[in-house]
């Protein structure tokens, strides 16, 4: 089942892409002049959102190198734990909505020190798997087309996350344990 | 919100660091952040050249058009406000089915193109329905093959690498269910509001 999954990941792309320049051919579209227009447009959305990341980034870089994101982690931990949540997953759960990178190298430490194998790091690795950094995601997504009221995405978005993480650990504990 | 909660993380980021001795990592992660944002950008520069570039041609020889059609019965439910037929519709399902084959890189400019679109309905600089619909359903990721997952696994000696897709798919499906049905919930009020 993964394998194929797997395969049909590596296939799809240029398969993909094949069979859309392959119709615009029969359909006389100019391909290659389209093609450039496009992308065009994609230099443009990327260089709108360079100003966006970068203040996210850095807000986020400053955050992390004062110490204070791991003080509030420290902060929470016991509170975790009473509730039945695991302390050593805490780091995991809060950085996982801020920040993509920092998130996968906590993962990759959990998965190092208690072994892939164990109820942490499968604990680690399907957090991991199944919530996306929602931070980076509404600032590449708003700020690529403008958005400047973001409404109820925010909220939404870290409740959504939220669950995620209890459910990650429900389910964990009952596939596994 | 947005505003204020930016600049929050820096000003308490700041802040701490005055009294926890850190001033100096600080500062250099103020540049090594700047840095990092530019480095992300470009390695994005080159998949939105590219994805947008070929998705223009799909749209010019009406694939995205065929694709909002197969499409239209879901995702018209999920997005009860675009017209039908638009072509928010095609990028949306083209989104979706890059996250839930696990290529990040095309599923971006996608879901970039998709907000675009959206844009163009609703003619605002506020987020309307459809868009927070939208991201909510990016950020609960919807992935069938956590791919990053399996490889750190693999560098780490797991006997069975694989082992936890099927825990993440759950996961996956149950949080996204929950995050649609919260953002229905959140809709409600917000449409009883105005």
């Amino acid at each position: 089942m993964v394998e194929w999954l797997t395969i049909i990941s590596i296939w799809l792309v240029p398969i993909t892409i094949m069979m859309i320049l392959l119709i615009a051919i029969i359909k006389k579209v100019p391909a290659y002049e389209v093609f450039v227009e496009g992308g065009k447009e994609g230099l443009k959305m990327s260089i709108s959102l360079l100003p966006f990341l970068l203040g996210m980034l850095v807000a986020i870089a400053i955050l992390r190198s004062s110490g204070a994101l791991d003080a509030f982690i420290t902060f929470l931990q016991p509170v975790l734990s009473k509730v039945g949540f695991p302390a050593e997953i805490a780091p995991l759960a809060i950085l996982r909505p801020i920040s993509g990178t920092a998130a996968l190298s906590v993962t990759s430490e959990i998965i190092k020190i208690y072994g892939p194998d164990s109820f942490l790091g499968r604990l680690a690795s399907t957090m991991q798997g199944s919530t996306d950094t929602t931070l980076y995601i509404l600032t590449v997504y708003f700020g690529a087309v403008g958005i400047k009221k973001m409404g109820d995405a925010l909220k939404v978005g870290l409740i959504a996350d939220f669950i995620g993480i209890m459910v990650s650990v429900m389910i964990v504990t009952w596939l596994f344990l | 919100m947005i505003n204020i909660i930016w600049a929050m993380m820096a000003i308490i980021g700041i802040v701490y660091a005055m009294f926890n001795g850190t001033m100096e990592q600080v500062n250099e992660a103020l540049f090594k952040g700047a840095n990092d944002a530019v480095t992300l950008v470009i390695s994005l520069t080159s998949v939105l050249v590219f994805w947008v570039g070929i998705m223009r041609v799909a749209e010019h020889a009406g694939i995205l058009r065929g694709f909002a059609k197969v499409s239209r019965p879901v995702v018209r439910r999920l997005f009860p406000e675009l017209p039908a037929d638009h072509p928010a519709m095609g990028y949306i399902l083209a989104n979706f089915s890059a996250n839930l084959f696990g290529l990040g890189n095309a599923a971006t400019p996608m879901g970039i193109k998709a907000m675009e679109e959206m844009k163009k309905i609703s003619q605002s600089d506020r987020a309307s329905n459809s868009m927070i619909t939208f991201l909510v359903i990016n950020t609960s990721s919807i992935t069938l093959v956590p791919t990053t997952v399996i490889a750190i696994r693999m560098e780490y000696q797991s006997v069975a690498p694989t082992e936890i897709v099927a825990s993440t798919i759950l996961a996956t499906l149950i949080t996204t269910v929950a995050a649609i049905t919260v953002d229905r919930l959140l809709r409600k009020r917000r449409d009883s509001l105005l």
